[in-house]
């Protein structure tokens, strides 16, 4: 115990070392939660001290024989009543300080971005609307927004209640069927940030995780224009041997690749997964190698999850990898 | 007593030692199996709960360091996701439903009608019946888990996830009928508890006389009998959702996901207080005893008791802030979450009050005391935090949360209730625990529990959520969870050389006097362990201490009959004797009772049909309980 | 409160404790004796074991036949398991079953409620009629889903016409209530409609 604050403090210094960590902010909603957090860790630090000394001072004080006790009472009843009308006193800043900061990091009436979230069993389904000649276009696992900006989540469950979770930028929030929740999503420097669902969905709640990828306004631009096109066709032989193999099996029962006639519409939409930069919600970075693993033997990496093991070939699985990662 | 005097069936006919003699023959329980299976007497039956309650306490315990192997190391493969979610589903709800409450009721039944000066306690057969009842849950829960259909819900058990559609096979049926079970014993036993407090204390013994364990368990006993039919709704309602296709949190058809979640923390987060008053109690004993002064502030306690009881009821919502509720009324649960660190400070402020007036003696007991204050600080300070909606939306379902209610549960319960383990145990056993093993115990355990569990605020913070099966190598948190681990593991050596200490005293420590640690509640008037009729004459009480009042002659009643279970029922308010009643004697039915209603909930769980064939064997075990004696049930 | 009360009160407390290392042995007795009754949930198939699914032997007529051995070996799963009915469920919403078959009750295609199966209700005509495909209308599905999955999504349908309901069958979906679920069969209270949709196929 006698560690405590030393390791809290140290923790807290270290906030940096993660880029999923509430004590990391890089929005301004995380960044006033972040402030109230640290102000009531201290305040609460220092009660924890005062009332562990007096604790101390009470078991190891030496005793006088013979002393006055009705006054002693009445001192030690005024020190209780003191020290009552001080808990009221604490008690009261802080929830002072809590409705502030509630106040300021509530979803704005307009936001400049609004985008919908759809949590399934165990990955993000994401939905840009279209704005002005740009199509609307969806996505998964991934979310691009412009830096500086007010950007409005709305958050839909299509299972069971998931909890979108990107400690770095903002405060959870939970997904409910049947309900729509929102949260204000902002990032101040460009980055990614990582999430990860919150609330107990099943078997792989483990692995449920979002990146958030925050960059200047042009890069947004450019990469929102490029999501909403229909996928590349493959140049390159083992890519387009690939697309035709993907096409014949029943990967195109589950997945959109949009420009084909792969329509499914139960896994995540895979027209641009070569451009994101994890594959099966941040289970791993996006290789060639990796994409070849998880189609091979998705159920060891993410055991449930509700992509069957499909029977390929070692040349339709290298070839059907190659396509994937060819869909930038 | 107004009595007919000279029948010569009235205690006052006799000396001491025929006294006891006739006494021991109404009351005791015959040996044998019979004896076993049809005993009433309310120490038999708090024993055994006790000791089932530590059975799952080291089950439970197993399990979650089954939970800290998996989590030592990024992406392990000890235990797959399915054999995991069983895994801390049943630590939880093994932990809250069959080791906490039932514990913190079974100490009760073992000592309230003690020290109150009864000889029994209320509805004692009801008391057998709860004990039966409780252990065939847990039975229920325990083999499902070993046949690998163990609940895989979380011990919340949040519909969809627990509903019909998404919770395959009958494993969640299983987590809500075993709460059921466990709903059934609680509530009994909390019904007992009041009408022993209020109706059978020993004479002279005021309201404002009672001891501040009776106090809490008293207050405890209403939260249950208030906070437990929520949860009857709910798990019943669950239950039919996935049986008989009711729609109540089916949104599709006008239910609400959100009203399981509301029911179940109206009773959940009483649940906290039902664990956490009577170790206001018990640290209340057992500061009392062991700083040689009466508790400072008798009428404060008292109210921050009746507060917190009061205030648990008004702040369920907070385990659901970031569920999309209204601002405004999140805002009134900051408010009222925030409210009930004010009692709870009290009691804090009061005991340390009695420590700094009082003359300390640092026993075993009064170790865990110190160690409750340590910890149990943290978590209250803790509950502050995440009772802010901010703090709250950064913290919810994270490992923070998962370390705060642990210092609340474990630093302010377990504590405790390993403190009194030590307090009482001579009154339970006849027989001392070592001091030495003791100090080990205490030693082993408060280092190993803030070494477990205070790494986890900071994983918390850093982004690690709850109930998740493993973590992937690139996040930052591998080098603390391994720590978490290996600390666990002192933890669990502190805990077994505990149960090592309790199974060695039990047969072979060093017999205890009645009155050993010159404690001054009535439940040291009487000989270690105590005889079947608890006082062979009934004290009558005059103040708040009665033994250290009248250390070697405690005034007595007189008047009752022997040749019968007869106890003294009193007024509610000043315990002014009202009348002689008798109390039931030994009975199998009960036991067939029990066996009645386990049977017919767990073939509910396959048909509805056996709620119809079911109350067959029900009714006959209750008709047969409720035969008339033919004897008259009172005396006036 | 002599000598003599302690005696009474120990021989009360050694059958309590015996009493409970009784309970601890039975729990333990009990939990180590049906251990092989264990259920386990298998998440993956391995990978031989599925394409052995495949090695099915049905009749000329396509009607009934022989399920593979290792079916046997792993127990029945897609029949008796409630994780792969469940399964089994998700896939025939997800793969566009209702949209011939309704909620089961029949549509386009024949109802699968109605107690008159075309094929039989053997799991080896139902695995045959999803993986190949029927006249009139039925498509092939192996083309679009793995084995595996084919065995659940028959396992569910039919869990679906069952003439006595299954312990292990599904409970509603939080959707609109159209008809009782599978584990409120059977589907025998449905019959009353007779075979509702186009002609039946060729009778063998």
């Amino acid at each position: 115990m006698r560690a405590v604050s030393a390791l809290l403090i140290a923790a807290l210094a270290s906030g940096c070392s993660g880029n999923q960590s509430a004590l990391d902010p890089h929005g301004a909603p995380a960044m006033h939660v972040e402030h109230l957090i640290i102000g009531i860790i201290a305040i609460c630090t220092v009660v924890w001290v005062l009332v562990m000394a007096t604790l101390g001072v009470a078991l190891l004080r030496g005793r006088r024989a013979g002393a006055d006790n009705a006054k002693h009472e009445a001192r030690l009843t005024m020190t209780v009543v003191a020290a009552v009308a001080a808990t009221v006193a604490i008690i009261a800043g802080v929830t002072i300080a809590s409705f502030y900061t509630t106040r300021n990091i509530g979803v704005p009436e307009s936001a400049a971005l609004t985008i919908t979230v759809r949590g399934q069993q165990w990955w993000w389904q994401v939905f840009y609307a279209g704005a002005g000649a740009a199509p609307g276009f969806q996505t998964a696992n991934e979310i691009h927004i412009p830096i500086r900006t007010d950007v409005h989540l709305r958050l839909e469950s299509l299972d069971v209640i998931h909890s979108f979770w990107v400690p770095s930028l903002a405060g959870k929030q939970d997904l409910v069927p049947g309900r729509s929740n929102s949260v204000l999503l902002r990032a101040e420097k460009s980055g990614v940030y990582r999430g990860q669902c919150a609330e107990f969905c099943g078997l792989q709640h483990s692995h449920m995780a979002i990146m958030v990828v925050a960059e200047a306004p042009a890069d947004y631009d450019r990469w929102a224009a490029s999501q909403g096109g229909d996928a590349m066709t493959p140049a390159d032989p083992d890519a387009a041997a690939g697309r035709a193999a993907f096409l014949a099996k029943p990967c195109a029962a589950c997945h959109t690749v949009r420009g084909t006639p792969a329509n499914g519409t139960t896994g995540p939409d895979l027209t641009h997964i070569g451009g994101r930069r994890t594959i099966a919600a941040g289970l791993m970075e996006t290789t060639r190698g990796s994409l070849a693993a998880w189609i091979a033997d998705p159920q060891t990496l993410k055991p449930g999850n509700n992509m069957p093991m499909v029977p390929l070939t070692s040349a339709e699985l290298q070839n059907i990898s190659a396509y994937m990662e060819s869909l930038k | 007593m107004t009595g007919r005097d000279g029948s010569d069936s009235r205690d006052t006919a006799f000396n001491d030692a025929e006294l006891d003699r006739r006494l021991a023959s109404v009351w005791s329980t015959p040996p044998g199996l019979w004896g076993i299976l049809s005993t009433v007497d309310h120490k038999i039956i708090g024993r055994r709960y006790i000791t089932t309650a530590f059975v799952f306490l080291a089950l439970g315990g197993f399990l979650s360091l089954l939970m800290r192997l998996q989590l030592a190391q990024p992406e392990a493969r000890f235990i797959g996701p399915d054999r995991y979610n069983q895994i801390f589903t049943m630590h939880g709800t093994n932990m809250m439903f069959l080791f906490a409450v039932p514990v913190m009721q079974a100490m009760a039944v073992y000592l309230v009608p003690l020290m109150v000066g009864t000889r029994n306690i209320a509805f004692p057969r009801l008391n057998a019946f709860s004990y039966w009842i409780y252990l065939a849950g847990g039975l229920l829960l325990w083999l499902a888990f070993v046949l690998d259909a163990g609940p895989d819900i979380g011990w919340f058990a949040y519909v969809p996830l627990s509903g019909p559609q998404y919770a395959a096979g009958k494993r969640a049926d299983i987590w809500a009928q075993m709460i059921t079970f466990t709903e059934v014993s609680a509530l009994a036993v909390a019904v007992e508890i009041v009408v022993t407090v209020f109706k059978q204390r020993a004479p002279g013994m005021s309201l404002d006389r009672i001891p501040l364990f009776v106090w809490s368990m008293l207050v405890t006993s209403f939260l249950v009998i208030l906070a437990m039919p929520a949860i009857v709704i709910a798990s019943t309602s669950l239950i039919l959702d996935r049986l008989v296709e009711t729609h109540f949190f089916n949104p599709a058809e006008g239910g609400d996901v959100l009203l399981w979640q509301h029911l179940f923390w109206f009773f959940g987060h009483p649940e906290v207080y039902i664990i956490f008053l009577p170790a206001v109690g018990m640290v209340s004993s057992i500061v009392a005893t062991f700083t040689r002064r009466p508790v400072f502030g008798y009428l404060a306690m008292v109210m921050a008791i009746i507060a917190t009881g009061v205030l648990a009821f008004g702040l369920w919502v907070h385990h659901m802030f970031v569920a999309g509720l209204p601002r405004l009324g999140q805002s009134f649960f900051t408010a009222s979450s925030m409210a009930i660190a004010v009692p709870a400070g009290l009691q804090i402020f009061c005991w340390l009050a009695t420590m700094w007036a009082g003359r300390p003696i640092f026993k075993t007991p009064f170790l865990f005391v110190i160690g409750f204050v340590v910890t149990f600080v943290i978590g209250g300070l803790t509950g502050v935090m995440v009772a802010s909606v901010p703090f709250d939306t950064q913290v919810h379902d994270t490992y923070f949360v998962v370390a705060h209610f642990h210092y609340v549960l474990i630093g302010g319960a377990v504590f405790p209730l390993l403190g009194a383990a030590y307090y009482w145990f001579p009154k339970l056993t006849g027989r001392m625990m070592s001091e030495t093993l003791g100090r080990w115990v205490f030693g082993l355990i408060f280092a190993g529990f803030n070494l477990t569990f205070f790494p986890m605020h900071i994983l918390g913070l850093r982004g690690m959520p709850r109930r998740i099966y493993t973590y992937q190598p690139e996040m930052p948190w591998s080098a603390l969870n391994m720590f978490i681990s290996l600390s666990a593991i002192i933890l669990a050596l502190g805990f077994l050389l505990f149960f090592v200490d309790a199974i060695r005293s039990a047969r072979s420590g060093a017999a205890a006097p009645s009155n050993p640690w010159g404690a001054s509640t009535l439940e040291w008037a009487t000989s270690s362990p105590p005889p079947p009729y608890n006082f062979a004459r009934l004290p009558v009480v005059g103040s708040l201490e009665p033994l250290s009042d009248h250390s070697d002659d405690l005034p007595v009643a007189a008047g009752l009959r022997v040749d019968r279970r007869e106890l003294l029922v009193s007024s509610v308010v000043e315990a002014i004797p009202e009348a002689r009643e008798s109390s039931s004697g030994d009975s199998i039915w009960p036991l067939w009772a029990a066996l009645a209603t386990s049977a017919t909930l767990i073939w509910s769980i396959f048909t509805p049909w056996a709620v119809v064939w079911g109350s067959i064997p029900v009714a006959i075990a209750l008709i047969g309980w409720f035969w008339p004696k033919g004897v008259p049930e009172d005396e006036s | 409160m002599g000598a003599e009360n302690r005696l009474t009160e120990r021989t009360v407390a050694n059958p309590t404790s015996a009493l409970a290392a009784g309970a601890l042995l039975l729990l333990v007795g009990v939990g180590g004796l049906l251990g092989w009754l264990r259920q386990p949930r298998e998440l993956r198939l391995d990978p031989p074991a599925a394409a052995d699914l495949d090695r099915f032997r049905p009749m000329p007529n396509g009607i009934s036949g022989t399920p593979p051995q290792s079916y046997f070996a792993l127990g029945k799963p897609y029949e008796t398991d409630a994780y792969n009915l469940s399964q089994g469920k998700r896939l025939y919403a997800w793969f566009g079953c209702a949209a011939c078959h309704g909620d089961g009750r029949g549509g386009a295609g024949p109802s699968l409620v109605d107690g008159w199966w075309l094929y039989g209700p053997e799991m080896v005509s139902i695995v045959a009629s999803i993986r190949d495909g029927r006249p009139h209308g039925m498509p092939a599905f192996h083309g679009r889903m793995t084995i595996e999955q084919i065995w659940q999504l028959a396992g569910y349908v039919q869990t679906i016409g069952s003439y006595t309901p299954k312990i292990a069958a599904p409970s509603r979906n939080d959707d609109k209530h159209t008809r009782p679920a599978e584990n409120r069969g059977p589907a025998i209270i449905l019959f009353d409609e007779g075979p509702v949709g186009p002609e039946p196929g060729p009778s063998p």
